[in-house]
C-alpha cells in the first residue's frame, strides 16, 4: 500500500495539502483598494510574485470602503532542504518539578533566587504569571511552588534599571522577563537595553537572563544578549529545568577555570 | 425577564453588605480632594491649553495645581484661588490660566476679595461649565435620535458590537474605526498607549506615536468624535466612542469625555488599584468626582471586573467579580448615577478544556444579567487561553458570541482571532464583526425561548457563585474594603492603603473648601 503514496522528500520539502508534495498554502491579506476585478488581479499577481503558482482566490470580500480582503489558496514553487536545517534550541534536559527541586537540594544546597517581571511599559502579566505564580499553567505548577526556588513575581511595568538594582540587592541567580504587547519592536529595544545595563553593571555573567513571550524566540533572545528565550506554550518546568541546568553548567565552567594555572 | 431562580433574599443581602462596605469609603471621599479633581475642575471651566517646556507640552492645569499644592493652599480648592484671581485681574479664565501657568503671577499672592464675592464668581463659572456640558449632552442625544440607535441598556435588542482600535496614530485609528463601523461595529474604543494610566497629566494635542495604543488627549477625542459622527451620518447609524477613564487622570478624562461627547468610559477605581497599583484612596476619591461628571453627561461607564478573571482562575473566582460589581454599583449610586449608566463588566475566561465549560459560562453570564436587570452588562471576550492558532481562536469567539446573545448581554467586546499576537489588523476586526453578526442574528431570540432546568448544572452553578459572593462580601465587610484588598480579596493581588502611585496627590479638604461642581453635577 505504501508504495502507492509518495514518500516525503526531505531534500526538497514543500507544504502538504492532501497529496504529497502538492505545495498547498493558504494565505489571507488585505489590499488598500476597493474590492474589484482589478483588486482581484492585483492579489493574484502579488501572490505569484511571492513564489506561488495555480493561485486560486477563494474569496474577495469588501472589508470596508477602499479595502478588500482576500483568502487565497496557491501552490508554492519553492522547496527547502530539510536535512540542512539547524536551529538554536534551549539546551537543557526537560525535568519535572520534583527532579529540579532534588537537583538544587543535593547539588547546590541553597535556594536559587529567581526574579520575574513584565518590563518596560508592558502591563500584560499573563505570561509571567503563568510561569511564576503558584498555580502555574496547564497543570504545570509555577516557580513559586518549587521548594528550592525563591521565585518572586514583580508584576507589570517594572523598569530595567529597578529590576537590576533589585537583582543585586536580592543576590538573584536568574532574571525572567516577559514581553507580551509591543509596537514598533519596542520589546526588542527594551530587551537589549536590559542587557546593556547589566553589562555596564558587571552583572551579565553573574545572572541567568531569560526572556519569554509570544514574540520571543530562543535565537531572537540570544541576539538580544539573553541566555535563553521561551515562546508561547512554555511550561514553568521548562524554565526551571533550564535555569538549574545553566546554573550548574556555569558553576562547572568556573570551577574548570580555577584549575587553570593563572 | 429573569431566567434563573436565584435566592432573591441573598441578592438583597449582598446589596446591603456592599452598601455597608462602601459607606466608610464614601466618608473618606467626602473629606478629601485630589490634584486630579482640582485639575479637572479647571478643565471644566475651559483651561485646556499647554505650555511648551523643553520639547514637551505641559498642560496649564498641571502647572497651576502644582503651584497651589507647593504653596500648601490646595485644601481650599483651586477654584477659590482661581475665581479670586479673575476678580482681581479682571482677566478671562483662559487668559488667567495662561498667565499663571507661565508664572507671570501667583494666585495666592493676589489680594483676596470678600469670601462671598469669590463664592459667587466660582458658582457662576461652574454654572456656565455645567450649561456647556448639558448642551454637549443634548447635541449627542439629538444625533442619536436623528440616526438609528440600537443601544438598549437591558440588552433587549441583542448585544451591541464593540471593537477596539489601537494603532498609536490617531489618524490611522480614524481609518480603522470608520472601516469597523462600515463592517457593522456599533461602538469603537480607542485603546490608550500602554501605561498612560500612570501619567499624572494628560498629553496635549493630536498624537501619532504610542505603544500598544493611542494617547487619550482632548484633541484626539475631538478628531475621533468628528470622524465617527461623519461615518454615522453616512451609514445612518449612531456610532459610540469609548475611552479609558481610569488611572491618575481619571477625573480629567471624565471632564474631557463629557466635553467631547464620548458615549462610554471605562471607569473603575478597583481596576487601577489592583492592576495598575494606583493608590486606593487617591483613585476612589478621583472616581467619585469623575462619576459625578459622568452622571450629568449620561455617559455609560464600563467597570473592569473582567480583569479579575484574567489573573485569577475564572472557574474558581466568579464570586470576586460579582462582589466587586455590587460594590461598584454602590459607588456609582453615591455619585448620582442611575443603573442604566452602569456597564458592569465581566468576561468569558474559563479554561476551554474545563468539563461543561459553556454551562458554567452561561450560568455566570445569565446570573449577571438577572441580578442587574437594568444595567448595560459589558461582556469581555476570551484572552487568557488564546494562542497563535487563529482558527481555534475564532471559534472561541464564536462561542463567546453565542453565550453573549443567549444571555442578553448588552455590550459585547468582540474577541479577535489574533488576540495575544498583535493589536487588531483591519481584517481581524472584519472577521470578528462578521462572526458576531452571524450569531447575534441567528440566535437573537433564543434566550426568550428557553428556560434553564431548575436545580440543573447551570442554575446550581449560578447559585453557588451567588453564595460564595455573599461569603466574600461578609468577609470584606468584617475587615473593611482597604484591609480586604490588602489581604488579596480580589484577583489574588495585594495592595496597601498608603502604597501605590499618586498617594501624594490626596489632599484633605479645608472646612472652607470651595468647589461648586460637587453640588451642581
Amino acid at each position: 500500500m505504501s508504495s502507492q503514496v509518495a514518500e516525503v522528500n526531505l531534500k526538497k520539502l514543500r507544504p502538504y495539502g492532501d497529496i504529497m508534495d502538492d505545495g498547498t498554502v493558504q494565505l489571507a491579506f488585505t489590499l488598500p483598494v476597493e474590492a474589484s476585478p482589478e483588486a482581484r488581479e492585483a492579489a493574484v499577481l502579488l501572490t505569484q510574485k511571492m513564489g506561488f503558482e495555480q493561485v486560486k482566490v477563494a474569496t474577495m470580500e469588501k472589508a470596508a470602503n477602499g479595502f478588500s480582503f482576500f483568502v487565497i489558496y496557491a501552490k508554492l514553487k519553492h522547496t527547502i532542504d530539510f536535512t540542512q536545517i539547524s536551529v538554536l534550541k534551549v539546551d537543557a534536559p526537560k525535568r519535572a518539578r520534583d527532579e529540579v527541586d532534588e537537583i538544587i537540594r543535593t547539588q547546590i544546597g541553597r535556594k536559587l533566587i529567581v526574579l520575574g517581571a513584565c518590563t518596560g511599559y508592558d502591563a500584560h502579566t499573563v505570561g509571567i504569571d503563568a510561569i511564576m505564580n503558584m498555580k502555574g499553567f496547564a497543570g504545570d505548577y509555577g516557580l513559586e511552588r518549587y521548594q528550592w526556588l525563591d521565585a518572586r513575581n514583580l508584576g507589570a511595568q517594572v523598569q530595567n534599571e529597578d529590576l537590576l538594582k533589585l537583582a543585586v540587592q536580592e543576590k538573584a541567580d536568574a532574571i525572567l522577563i516577559s514581553k507580551v504587547v509591543s509596537q514598533h519592536n519596542i520589546h526588542i529595544k527594551d530587551m537589549k537595553e536590559l542587557i546593556q545595563r547589566a553589562e555596564k553593571m558587571g552583572l551579565k555573567d553573574q545572572l541567568i537572563f531569560v526572556a519569554g513571550g509570544p514574540r520571543v524566540t530562543h535565537p531572537m533572545a540570544l541576539e538580544c544578549g539573553f541566555d535563553a528565550g521561551f515562546s508561547v506554550g512554555t511550561k514553568p518546568s521548562d524554565v526551571a529545568s533550564y535555569i538549574v541546568e545553566e546554573f550548574l553548567r556555569r558553576r562547572s565552567r568556573r570551577a574548570g577555570k580555577k584549575e587553570e594555572p593563572s | 425577564m429573569s431566567h434563573l431562580h436565584l435566592d432573591q433574599a441573598l441578592v438583597k443581602q449582598c446589596r446591603n453588605l456592599a452598601r455597608e462596605i462602601a459607606r466608610p469609603v464614601e466618608k473618606l471621599i467626602d473629606d478629601h480632594t485630589t490634584v486630579a479633581i482640582e485639575r479637572a475642575t479647571l478643565r471644566l471651566i475651559g483651561i485646556e491649553g499647554a505650555v511648551q517646556s523643553n520639547s514637551q507640552w505641559v498642560p496649564q492645569v498641571n502647572l497651576i495645581i502644582e503651584d497651589l499644592q507647593k504653596d500648601g493652599v490646595l485644601g481650599r480648592g483651586a477654584l477659590y484661588w482661581f475665581a479670586n484671581g479673575m476678580i482681581q485681574t479682571k482677566m478671562s479664565a483662559v487668559d488667567l490660566g495662561e498667565a499663571v501657568a507661565k508664572k507671570k503671577l501667583k494666585l495666592p499672592e493676589l489680594q483676596q476679595a470678600p469670601e462671598k464675592e469669590i463664592r459667587e464668581k466660582a458658582l457662576n463659572l461652574c454654572q456656565l461649565a455645567r450649561a456647556n456640558l448639558v448642551s454637549q449632552r443634548e447635541m449627542r442625544d439629538s444625533l442619536r435620535s436623528e440616526l438609528k440607535d440600537s443601544f438598549d441598556p437591558q440588552g433587549k435588542n441583542g448585544p451591541i458590537l464593540y471593537v477596539i482600535v489601537a494603532t498609536g496614530n490617531i489618524f490611522e485609528d480614524v481609518i480603522q474605526a470608520q472601516a469597523a463601523a462600515q463592517a457593522g461595529a456599533d461602538a469603537i474604543a480607542v485603546i490608550r498607549s500602554t501605561a498612560q494610566s500612570l501619567l499624572d497629566f494628560i498629553p496635549h494635542g493630536a498624537t501619532t506615536e504610542g505603544f500598544g495604543g493611542t494617547y487619550a488627549t482632548q484633541e484626539n477625542f475631538r478628531i475621533m468624535r468628528k470622524a465617527l459622527d461623519e461615518e454615522g451620518r453616512r451609514l445612518g447609524r449612531y456610532i459610540r466612542l469609548t475611552n479609558y477613564c481610569s488611572g491618575l487622570c481619571m477625573p480629567e478624562i471624565a471632564a474631557l469625555g463629557a466635553l467631547e461627547r464620548l458615549d462610554f468610559l471605562l471607569n473603575d477605581a478597583m481596576y487601577g488599584i489592583l492592576f495598575r497599583d494606583i493608590n486606593m484612596k487617591r483613585t476612589l476619591i478621583d472616581q467619585h468626582f469623575s462619576r459625578k461628571i459622568i452622571a450629568l453627561s449620561r455617559i455609560v461607564i464600563h467597570t473592569g471586573e473582567d480583569n479579575y478573571l484574567t489573573t485569577a482562575d475564572a472557574v474558581e473566582n466568579g464570586h470576586q467579580v460579582l462582589a466587586s460589581q455590587f460594590i461598584n454599583e454602590c459607588f456609582a449610586k453615591h455619585a448620582g448615577m442611575t443603573e442604566d449608566l452602569m456597564g458592569l463588566g465581566h468576561a468569558q475566561e474559563m479554561d476551554p478544556e474545563h468539563p461543561d465549560v459553556f454551562l458554567l459560562e452561561i450560568a455566570r453570564a445569565q446570573m449577571t444579567r438577572d441580578i442587574f436587570p437594568e444595567s448595560p452588562i459589558k461582556f469581555m471576550p476570551p484572552t487568557r487561553f488564546k494562542c497563535g492558532d487563529i482558527f481555534y481562536s475564532h471559534l472561541m469567539d464564536a462561542m463567546f458570541n453565542f453565550v453573549g446573545v443567549l444571555t442578553g448581554q448588552t455590550i459585547q467586546l468582540l474577541g479577535m482571532p489574533t488576540e495575544a499576537m498583535h493589536t487588531p489588523l483591519l481584517q481581524d476586526r472584519w472577521m470578528s464583526i462578521k462572526n458576531a453578526k452571524y450569531i447575534f442574528n441567528g440566535a437573537k431570540n433564543l434566550g426568550r425561548e428557553i428556560e434553564f432546568k431548575q436545580g440543573g448544572v447551570i442554575e446550581s452553578w449560578a447559585s453557588k457563585v451567588l453564595k460564595d459572593t455573599h461569603g466574600l462580601l461578609s468577609l470584606i465587610h468584617q475587615k473593611g474594603l482597604f484591609q480586604a484588598i490588602e489581604e488579596r480579596a480580589f484577583a489574588e493581588v495585594k495592595r496597601t492603603e498608603t502604597g501605590g502611585k499618586g498617594h501624594d496627590g490626596v489632599i484633605p479638604r479645608d472646612s472652607q473648601y470651595l468647589n461648586p461642581f460637587f453640588e451642581l453635577l
